[in-house]
Order: structure tokens, then C-alpha cells, then sequence
């Protein structure tokens, strides 16, 4: 019986990690980068949902609104400042900005908010029981507004123009901008939406978990990347599985195995990955190794 | 060349300081040096400037009441940032350049092991109030400490909660990655056995951990009378909290590590309700020695004491109480083994409960047991 309970955590920090894995792999599939930043749009937005709760005193809507404005801002600058300068250069310095832009808002975070955890206040309040268990509103709550969430962004991918520019350009960039679209202003929606996804994933992290830091993100961030390399880098639904794989792998390792071993076994889940499918489970063949 | 000389010459001048440093100083008959070894900057800081407080506290009361036989006490005290290294040279300056009789600290456990080991070879007479790693009374006789160790305060939590809350079973939630945690989840399961309660669940899990609820589903799953969940107070406010959500009504029993759970900003405090933890001392309590301190201090400080505050004073008053014996029997206070040997003797009501020391220079005394009741800690207790 505790097996589904078991699932069910899985299923909602799975979902959490397929917000951000779609984040990383919209990116990828437009602009060919591990934008290793990522992980820390979420530590912002987490900081930013909390300051406007706890410092500004504003409401739960406006709160997440601001958020999700502000990070879908930072995501468009940061592409603009710096990795559009260096787009047509190697892909390794692309990835290496990556990684400077996520220590620079990690230490910026720590010299405006210093290293102590903040708490965050639970916006769903109180538990549900099924069967002979409970599970907390939050719990519902992430796993509800997170397909909520994907099948917009499905809907928004496959049925809408800018989703048909997406598509466009993530195909081949040149061609695309050769049939009319502004490929400079699809790479932006791209990072707009990811880095919102990610804002939204931050306020249900803090929801659930309490706890915002500095270095919150990284860990997040790589596993939720281990989630789109596992579904397939570049895909959308290959992030949506990737997540929730991973989610309930690391839930049934602590529950089951042991607490210790459940970043191994995520870890683990990328290596297997790469020396057997390297594509992931959605991947195309045009893998490209950075 | 250059550098070995510019080496030299540093080398030179920080001799003729430490020299002129030791001459410029005459000894005077009526003064009594102690020193004092703790933090006042860096991450731990708050622990070393509630100690350094309540010991300039008990030192100005002892110096009003006639110091030791009409000689006033001198407190010398350094900052050691925490760090061992600078409390060994903070223990290094005080025996050399200030010639103190005895020294108080370190107050953290890391700084405290390279102190105590060179303590060793002077015989010097130290007392720590707050250092509660196992180890630190290990190195030689001459040093002593005020507080409990971890182990201890585990089992009185185990043996309170089967005898006074009837508590039948248990489950434990421990941070695998902490010998803090790990060691007390060792001395609570060992009570718990004896004491002939059943442990129905045993997780660990990683510090910086935030996801607890692998864990608490299985715990919830055995429905056990009591959560014990030994860490500090982040960790166990993100614990209580998830347990909550996961429908754990268990009693929820910690240690003195959950001390500030109340202060943790923007925390929901509910889910402490109806919270045992041990501690060293309850400020409500309403003995007449805690009474006193506490208006006392407030009054210096405009602030409520912790319990490291109430640690340093009962430290100072121990070291106090042993200068004025030997120094009442006709003694010199420099014959440091009679120090050492008064420090042994003892046999006082502190603050955080009556102290008497084992042959292994830790004291026997109370637990305090602290409820959490409408979000105030609240005096059950000495156990």
C-alpha cells in the first residue's frame, strides 16, 4: 500500500523536474546549448516569490505573477547579454558562459540574501487522505498545475504560429530565417517560456520544501537536466517523461533502498543513458555532443 | 634570499613584540587573570558573544561581592572565529603572555579538541560550558566541561518519553551525514530498546536534503506514538513540517539542536505544537538561580538568555567557586593542581541544574525538558 504513496511522491517532485527539464530542452532544441544557468532562474524566482510574500506582504497571485514576470525577464536578458554575442562562436564557450552566468546569480544571491536558508510559507495548506494515508494539498496541487502546464505548452508548440516558428527554427535555424521568421525573437520566446515554466516550478518547490538558498538550484538543475538527456534532449515530451522517471526512481530508492543511494541512482539513470541511448527514450539521431 | 630574509626579519619583530608584551605586563597581587576563548566574529559568533556576555555578567557579580578573598577578577578574552587554529593561538597567548590562572572555552567542539590536547601538557585548569562532543573531556584530566554530552541527552529523551508520555513505539528520522545526529539516534535507540519501547522505523537521510517524504511515508505507514528527529532546527522544521502534510500525528521529540525553531523567520510554528525537546535549560524555569540570572542578564543585555549564555555562566561559577577554595585554604592560585583538583570537588546549584563531575570530567546532572506549547517553550521538567 505504501507503494502508492511512494508513487505519488515520485510523481510530484518528478513533475517539478519536468518543468525544468522542459526549460533545458526547449533551449537545447532551439539553440543547440545546455543553458546551465537554468537551475538558477529557480533560485531567483524562489527568492522573488518569497521576498514579495514576506517583504512586500503582497498576495499569493500577484506574488507568482511578478515571479514568473521577473524570470521570464532575467531568462530573455541573459540570452541577450550573454549568449547572443557569442552565438555563432564555439559551442564550448556557449557552455562555458552557461556555467559563469549560474555562478555569478548564485554568488549575487548569497551577497543579497546571504547563505542562510529562508522558510517560505506553504500557499496549499493541509492534507488530503486517500486510503489509509494523507498527502498534503501541496502535493495535489504541484502534480495538477503541472500537466496543466504541459498541455498548454503542447497546445502552444503544435497549434499556434509562434509554436510553428519554434518548430521552424529548431529544425534549421538559417532555413527559417530565410522563410520570414525572426529567428532573434523565437530564441527569445523560447527563453521567456522556459525560464516562466522554471519560476513556476520554484514556487511549487518552495510549497512543498520550505527551504530557499543560494545553491538550491544546482541540484535541481542537474537533475532535472539528467531528466531531459534521459527523455531525449530537444524534446518536449521526452522532458515530460524524463521527469516524472526520474522523480519516482528517486522516490522509490528512498523509500525502498536507501536515502543515501538515491542521487547515485539518478546519476546512475544519465550514465546508463549515454552508453546506451544516448538520444534519450523521444531523441532524434542528430545528437551532438558538447 | 630575499624572502628568507624578509622572512627572518618578521620573524625578528614579532619575537621583540611577544617579548615586550610579556615584560610590559608586572603582576599584581590582587588581580586573579582568567581567559576566555570563544567566538565573537565569524559563522558561530552569536554562541561566543551569549557565552562572553553571561560570563562578564557572573565576573562583575563575583568582583561586587569581593571578587576571590578581596581580589578582583580580570577576564582576558580572544576571538578564535570558530576556527581551531586561532583558538590555539588564543590558548597559546593566554598561558605565555597573560599568565591567567585558568581559561574558560572554547565554546564550539572543533576549536575545543587542539586546545584541550595542549591544555594537557601545561596542567592547565579549563572549563568549557558548551562544548558537547564526546571527545573533548578525553585528552587530560585538567579539563573539564559544564554541559551534557550528546549521548546523554539522547537517552533522557528516550527514558521521558516511556515513562512520562507513555510512549509504546517509535520511529526516527536522522541526518545520516552529521555525527551530531547520527551519535544521538545511536544513544535514542539504545534507551529506547531498555527502556522496552518497539522501533518501528529507523530513515536517514543527507544534510542539505529538503525531500523528506520518501521517508515519512514510510514512517507514516507504522503509525508509530512518537517521531524522534535529533538535528538542528532547519532540518527538523522542514521534517515536522512534511510529517504534518504526510498525516503524522506522532508526539514529535527532539534535542537541544530544535532550540530556535520558534525563531525560524516566515516558519509555520503550528506543526511544533505539543513538541518534547531536551535542553540545557528552560529561561521560565522558576528556580530562583534561573529567576535571577535571567532578569540579570536581561538587564545588562536587553535580551532573553540561551542556553549557551546560561552554559558560560555556570561555567564561570564553577571556575570561581574552585579559585576561592584553594585560594581560601592558603594556596597560591598558580599551583594549577590544586585548581584542578577544587574544579573536581564541585558540588553546585547552577543554572542549568546542580553539577557535581564524573571521573571522566563531565557533570552529572538534570536534563531539562522543554515543551512547545502555543508557540512558547514551555519549562515540563528537569529530567
Amino acid at each position: 500500500m505504501t507503494l502508492i504513496y511512494q508513487l505519488i511522491n515520485g510523481l510530484q517532485i518528478g513533475s517539478i523536474y519536468a518543468l525544468v527539464a522542459l526549460g533545458y530542452s526547449m533551449v537545447y532544441g532551439i539553440v543547440r546549448l545546455i543553458n546551465f544557468a537554468h537551475g538558477e532562474i529557480i533560485m531567483v524566482g524562489a527568492y522573488c516569490v518569497w521576498f514579495c510574500m514576506s517583504r512586500l506582504a503582497l498576495p499569493a497571485l500577484p506574488a507568482v505573477a511578478i515571479t514568473v514576470i521577473v524570470c521570464a525577464v532575467l531568462g530573455v536578458s541573459i540570452e541577450r547579454i550573454a549568449y547572443k554575442p557569442l552565438r555563432k562562436s564555439a559551442r564550448i564557450s556557449l557552455l562555458i558562459t552557461a556555467i559563469g552566468v549560474s555562478f555569478l546569480l548564485q554568488n549575487l544571491a548569497q551577497l543579497i540574501f546571504t547563505a542562510n536558508p529562508r522558510m517560505f510559507t506553504n500557499l496549499f495548506t493541509g492534507s488530503i487522505a486517500i486510503g489509509t494515508q494523507e498527502i498534503s494539498a501541496a502535493t495535489v496541487a504541484t502534480i495538477g498545475v503541472s500537466v496543466v502546464l504541459m498541455i498548454a505548452l503542447s497546445v502552444l508548440v503544435n497549434k499556434t504560429r509562434i509554436g510553428k516558428a519554434m518548430r521552424a527554427v529548431s529544425e534549421d535555424a538559417d532555413a527559417a530565417q530565410l522563410m520570414g521568421i525572426n529567428v532573434n525573437s523565437v530564441i527569445s520566446f523560447t527563453f521567456a517560456i522556459g525560464s516562466a515554466l522554471a519560476a513556476i516550478a520554484a514556487v511549487l518547490y518552495c510549497c512543498s520544501y520550505s527551504q530557499i538558498s543560494p545553491t538550491m538550484g544546482s541540484m535541481l538543475g542537474l537533475k532535472a537536466f539528467v531528466a531531459a538527456v534521459l527523455g531525449g534532449i530537444g524534446s518536449i515530451p521526452g522532458a515530460m517523461t524524463g521527469g516524472l522517471c526520474i522523480g519516482i526512481a528517486e522516490s522509490l530508492t528512498k523509500g525502498y533502498i536507501s536515502s543515501q543511494l538515491s542521487d547515485a541512482v539518478v546519476f546512475g539513470i544519465l550514465i546508463v543513458v549515454l552508453l546506451i541511448k544516448p538520444t534519450g527514450i523521444f531523441g532524434r539521431g542528430d545528437h551532438q555532443k558538447v | 634570499m630575499k624572502k628568507m630574509k624578509m622572512a627572518a626579519l618578521l620573524m625578528a619583530c614579532l619575537m621583540l613584540v611577544a617579548m615586550l608584551a610579556g615584560c610590559g605586563k608586572k603582576a599584581d597581587e590582587n588581580v586573579v587573570k582568567i581567559g576566555l576563548i570563544g567566538p565573537q566574529t565569524g559563522a558561530v559568533a552569536a554562541y561566543g558573544l551569549s557565552v562572553k556576555n553571561a560570563i562578564e555578567l557572573y565576573i562583575k557579580e563575583a568582583n561586587a561581592n569581593g571578587g576571590i578573598n578581596g581580589k578582583t577578577i580580570e577576564l582576558i578574552a580572544y576571538d578564535d572565529k570558530g576556527d581551531p587554529t586561532e583558538a590555539k593561538q588564543a590558548y597559546d597567548k593566554l598561558v605565555t603572555a597573560d599568565e591567567v590562572v585558568a581559561v574558560l572555552g572554547p565554546v564550539t567542539s572543533d576549536p575545543t579538541f587542539g586546545v584541550a590536547e595542549a591544555s594537557v601538557a601545561d596542567n592547565m585548569p579549563c572549563i568549557t560550558g558548551t562544548a558537547t562532543h564526546p571527545d573533548v573531556t578525553t585528552y587530560g584530566d585538567n579539563f573539564y566541561r559544564a554541559c551534557f554530552e550528546d549521548p546523554f541527552q539522547g537517552g533522557t529523551v528516550a527514558r521521558f518519553a516511556q515513562k512520562e508520555l507513555g510512549v509504546k513505539t517509535v520511529a526516527i528520522i536522522y541526518n545520516t551525514s552529521s555525527a551530531y545526529s547520527t551519535g544521538l539516534k545511536d544513544a535514542f535507540s539504545k534507551a529506547a530498546n531498555e527502556a522496552g519501547m518497539t522501533i518501528l522505523a529507523t530513515e536517514g537521510y543527507a544534510e542539505g536534503d529538503v525531500d523528506f517524504k520518501s521517508q515519512l511515508t514510510n514512517i507514516a505507514a507504522v503509525k508509530a506514538d512518537a517521531l524522534f528527529m535529533p538535528d538542528y532546527y532547519n532540518n527538523v522544521y522542514m521534517i515536522a513540517k512534511q510529517a504534518r502534510e504526510a498525516g503524522i500525528n506522532a508526539t514529535f521529540l527532539g534535542v537541544d539542536g530544535t532550540d530556535g525553531v520558534l525563531k525560524i523567520e516566515g516558519a509555520d510554528t503550528s506543526v511544533f505544537e505539543g513538541m518534547y525537546f531536551a535542553n540545557h535549560y528552560a529561561a521560565d524555569d522558576t528556580a530562583d538561580m534561573v529567576v535571577n540570572f535571567v532578569s540579570n542578564y536581561k538587564e545588562a543585555y536587553n535580551d532573553t538568555p540561551d542556553a549557551l549564555a546560561a552554559l558560560g555562566y555556570d561555567a564561570a561559577i564553577i571556575l570561581i567557586d574552585a579559585l576561592k577554595k584553594v585560594d581560601a585554604a592558603g594556596t597560591d592560585l598558580s599551583d594549577r593542581q590544586a585548581v584542578i583538583d577544587a574544579i573536581a570537588a564541585t558540588d553546585l546549584d547552577c543554572v542549568t541544574g546542580h553539577i557535581t563531575f564524573d571521573e571522566n570530567n563531565n557533570p552529572i546532572k538534570d536534563c531539562t525538558i522543554i515543551k512547545i506549547v502555543n508557540a512558547q517553550y514551555t519549562f515540563v521538567t528537569k529530567y
